[in-house]
C-alpha cells in the first residue's frame, strides 16, 4: 500500500452517462494499466534474455477489461485466446500469477510449466484451459453453455479470439451450435487488424467479422475496442440477455495490435510506420484517462497514485516470481490421466 | 438379462446410464430417431432432452462434449461412422487428449466417443477403415474395442464412468452377428486390461474387435489339426495391458499379432517392439502379423474387400507356418 490512505473513497452509485460506478471506472482504469506495464515488463524480461516469450495485448486492454467487467466472477465462464492478459486480471489472476506464467515457473496456477506463456486456464476461476491451436476454444464454450442449458444453471459463457480466427471451422461450427440452441455464450472477436501479417481482406470476403453473424440468424454487435466504457456498454447488455435466454451474441471490438505478434516477430516486413502511429494516438489507455480526467471524474493526483501502485505491483511481481522455484525435470510426468 | 447382440449390449448400456446419471447425456448425427445403426433406438424418448441431435459436424460434436465434460457433464457423443472422426482430430489430440495434463489434473474429462468401425461390410473407403492406431497414439485419451457383448456392457459404463476421454470403438460388422449369453459372461473387465480367451501352449494369437473372433475361429481349426493356441483379447489399445502380453508371449515363445489395419504403422508394430524389448529371451520365433496390405482401406468391390480383410483362414496359414517353426 502507498499513499491509498489518501485517496477519496469511490463511490458504487452507478454514473449513467457511463453505467459503471467510480469503483468500477477505478478498477477499469487499473486492470488496463495492470495489462499493459506487466506486458512491458515481461517483453524487457524477454530482451534480458530472461523470459523465452512474449505474446501480449498491447492495444486491446479496453477490449478485454471492458469486456471482462461485464461478466459474473465466480458464476460466468470465461474462454480466453492468448492476448487476454487483462481479461485474466479482472478474474483474479494476480500480477505474481502472470510472471510466474511469464517464466514458465512450477507454480504457475495456468499450466505449472508445461505451456506456453499466455496459454491461460484457471479452473477455479472458471478461466477455461486454452491451447495454441486458434479458434477451438469457441466449441468449448458452446459445450459449457449447452451444460449450463440443460441444467438451467444461470450462467454465461464469453469465448474469444482473433479476426484472423474466424476463419476456422471450429469457429463456424460452435457459432451454428449456439445459435440453433439458443445457448447463452458471447463470442468476443477481438480485430486488431492482423493475423500476423495478415490484413482482414485475406481473413475474410465481408468488412467486418460481426457480418458473420447474419448467417446463423444470431445477435451480433460492433463496438469501437479502444474505448473501455463503450466496450462495457456493449458487452454487458448482451450478457444479461444471453443469461435471460435470449441466446448467443457475435461481438466483433474494433482494435489495434499496437506491437509485432509475438516477441520473436517482426513487423517492419509488413506493416506501415504511418498506420502504427495514427492506432498510437487512439491509445486506449490514455485516451480512458483524459476522458475520466476531462469529465472530473477522477482528480489527476489519484490517477497518478493508481499508476504509481501498478508500477509498483508489477516491479514486485516480476522480482518475486524469478526467485520463485522452476519445475524439476521429472516434473514432466504424470497427470496424463485422472485419477479419482 | 438373456443373450443379447453388440449393438444391444451397447443400447441397454446407454439406456442405463442415461437412466443412472442425469448429467448423462448423448450427442451425435441421427442419435434422436435411433442412429443410423439404431444404437440410441427409443433413447430420445425415454430420457427427454438428454439424446440431442447434433448438425452434421464432427469437429463440434467432439469440441461441444470437450466443454459440456469441463463443465461437469457426462457427454457420450457418437460419431456416425469412424472414418468422419477425422474431422475431430484436432479436438480430439489438441484439446481432449492434454487436458488433464496441461492443467495437473485441476480440470479434467469425462466423456466417451463412440464409433462404430471396422471393414467386412461393402463399406468401400469411407465406411470401413481402421482408425485406432491414430488416436492410440495420444497419451491422454483410452481407447477401447471390445469383441464381445457382456465386455461391450461393462467396458462402456466403466468408459461413462470414467474422468477422462474414452475413445470406444464399436465394430460395426459385429454388431448383428455376434450373441452372447451376457449373464455368467467372464468378470467384469476394467479399462486398460486384455483377457486370454483361450488357453493354449503353442502360440500366442493377441487380436482385438472382429478379429478376435476370426481368431478364436482359427484357433478351433488349428486345434483339429493338433496345435493349440492361446488368444488374447486386447479390449484396451491405449493403454495397453503390457503384462499379460508379455506374460503370454513368454509362456508360448511365438507370438501373432492380428488387426484389419494396414500394416505399416498399425499397433502390431507397437506390441511386436514391446515383446522384442521385454521377451526377446523367450521367443522360439520370429514375431508375425497379420494385417490388412498397406493400400488405403478399404476397397468396395467384394473380391478386393476379401482380398483386404484378414479371416480365420489366413490367421490359420501364419499360424501354422509359426507352429512349425
Ligand atoms: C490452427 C492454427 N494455425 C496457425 C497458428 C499460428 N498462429 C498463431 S496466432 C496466428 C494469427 C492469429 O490471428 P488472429 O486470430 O487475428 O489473432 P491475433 O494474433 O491477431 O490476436 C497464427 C496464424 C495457430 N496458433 N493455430
Ligand atoms: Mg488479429
Amino acid at each position: 500500500m502507498t499513499t491509498a490512505g489518501t485517496r477519496k473513497k469511490r463511490s458504487e452509485r452507478t454514473i449513467e452517462e457511463y453505467l459503471l460506478s467510480e469503483q468500477q471506472l477505478e478498477d477499469m482504469y487499473y486492470h488496463m494499466l495492470l495489462a499493459r506495464r506487466l506486458n512491458e515488463r515481461m517483453l524487457a524480461l524477454n530482451r534480458q534474455g530472461r523470459a523465452a516469450f512474449v505474446i501480449a495485448g498491447v492495444g486491446q486492454e479496453a477490449a478485454q477489461v471492458g469486456a471482462a467487467m461485464a461478466l459474473k466472477r465466480g458464476t460466468d465462464y470465461l474462454a480466453p485466446y492468448y492476448r487476454d492478459l487483462g481479461m485474466n486480471l479482472v478474474f483474479g489472476m494476480t500480477a505474481r500469477e502472470a510472471m510466474l506464467n511469464l517464466l514458465a515457473k512450477r507454480d504457475d496456477p495456468n499450466s505449472y510449466g508445461r505451456q506456453m506463456p499466455s496459454h491461460w486456464g484457471n479452473t477455479e476461476r472458471r478461466i477455461v484451459t486454452q491451447s495454441s491451436v486458434v479458434a477451438t476454444q469457441f466449441l468449448h464454450a458452446a459445450g459449457i453453455g449447452l451444460g449450463a442449458q440443460m441444467r438451467k444453471d444461470p450462467l454465461v459463457v464469453l469465448t474469444c479470439c482473433g479476426e484472423g480466427s474466424t476463419s476456422r471451422g471450429d469457429f463456424h461450427e460452435a457459432l451454428n451450435f449456439a445459435a440453433i440452441h439458443r445457448l447463452p455464450i458471447i463470442f468476443y472477436v477481438q480485430n486488431n487488424g492482423y493475423a500476423i501479417s495478415e490484413r482482414n481482406e485475406k481473413e475474410m470476403p465481408v468488412p467486418n467479422v460481426a457480418d458473420r453473424a447474419r448467417a446463423y440468424n444470431m445477435h451480433s454487435a460492433m463496438v469501437d475496442g479502444m474505448d473501455a466504457i463503450a466496450v462495457y456498454q456493449t458487452v454487458r447488455p448482451a450478457v444479461d440477455q444471453a443469461r435471460n435466454g435470449g441466446g448467443p451474441f457475435l461481438i466483433e471490438a474494433k482494435c489495434y495490435r499496437l506491437w509485432p505478434h509475438s516477441s520473436d516477430d517482426d513487423d517492419s516486413r509488413y506493416r506501415p510506420k504511418k498506420e502504427l502511429e495514427e492506432w498510437t494516438k487512439k491509445d486506449p489507455i490514455s485516451s480512458f484517462r483524459a476522458r475520466v480526467e476531462t469529465d472530473g471524474i477522477f482528480p489527476k493526483a489519484d490517477l497518478d497514485e493508481i499508476e504509481e501502485r501498478v508500477e509498483e505491483e508489477v516491479r514486485e511481481a516480476a522480482q518475486w516470481a524469478l526467485m520463485q522455484p522452476d519445475p524439476e525435470p521429472e516434473d514432466a510426468l504424470g497427470h496424463v490421466y485422472k485419477e479419482l | 438379462m438373456a443373450s443379447m447382440t453388440v449393438i444391444e449390449a451397447v443400447r441397454s448400456t446407454l439406456d442405463e446410464a442415461l437412466g443412472r446419471d442425469d448429467r448423462v447425456f448423448i450427442l451425435g448425427e441421427d442419435v434422436e430417431a435411433g442412429g443410423v445403426f439404431r444404437a440410441t433406438e427409443g433413447l430420445a424418448a425415454k430420457h427427454t432432452g438428454r439424446v440431442i441431435d447434433s448438425p452434421l459436424a464432427e469437429s463440434s460434436i467432439i469440441g461441444i462434449s470437450i466443454g459440456a465434460a469441463h463443465y461437469g457433464m457426462r457427454p457420450v457423443a457418437e460419431i456416425q461412422f469412424a472414418d468422419f472422426i477425422h474431422a475431430g482430430f484436432d479436438q480430439l489430440c489438441s484439446e481432449a487428449s492434454r487436458w488433464c495434463y496441461r492443467t495437473r489434473g485441476d480440470a479434467y474429462l469425462p466423456m466417451v466417443v463412440r464409433t462404430p468401425w471396422g471393414g467386412g461390410v461393402h463399406g468401400g473407403q469411407h465406411h470401413s477403415q481402421s482408425i485406432e492406431a491414430y488416436y492410440a497414439h495420444m497419451p491422454g485419451i483410452k481407447v477401447v474395442a471390445p469383441a464381445f457383448p457382456a465386455d461391450y456392457r461393462s467396458l462402456l459404463r466403466a468408459a461413462i464412468e470414467d474422468p477422462n476421454p474414452v475413445l470406444f470403438l464399436e465394430h460395426k460388422r459385429t454388431y448383428r452377428l455376434i450373441r452372447q449369453e451376457v449373464e455368467g459372461a467372464p468378470a467384469e473387465t476394467v479399462i486398460g486390461r486384455a483377457r486370454v480367451t483361450r488357453n493354449g501352449p503353442d502360440l500366442t494369437i493377441i487380436a482385438y474387435g472382429l478379429m478376435l473372433h476370426e481368431s478364436l475361429a482359427a484357433a478351433e481349426t488349428l486345434s483339429s489339426e493338433g496345435i493349440e493356441s492361446t488368444v488374447v483379447d486386447l479390449l484396451t489399445l491405449n493403454p495397453i495391458d503390457r503384462e499379460t502380453i508379455l506374460e503370454s508371449a513368454r509362456a508360448t515363445g511365438k507370438v501373432l499379432i492380428v488387426h484389419e489395419d494396414t500394416l505399416t504403422g498399425g499397433l502390431g508394430g507397437e506390441i511386436a517392439a514391446m515383446i522384442a524389448e521385454h521377451a526377446f529371451e523367450y521367443l522360439d520365433a520370429p514375431i508375425r502379423r497379420v494385417a490388412g496390405p498397406d493400400i488405403p482401406p478399404m476397397p468396395f468391390h467384394h473380391a478386393m474387400e476379401d482380398f483386404f480383410m484378414p479371416n480365420r483362414e489366413k490367421i490359420a496359414a501364419a499360424a501354422r507356418e509359426l507352429a512349425a517353426y
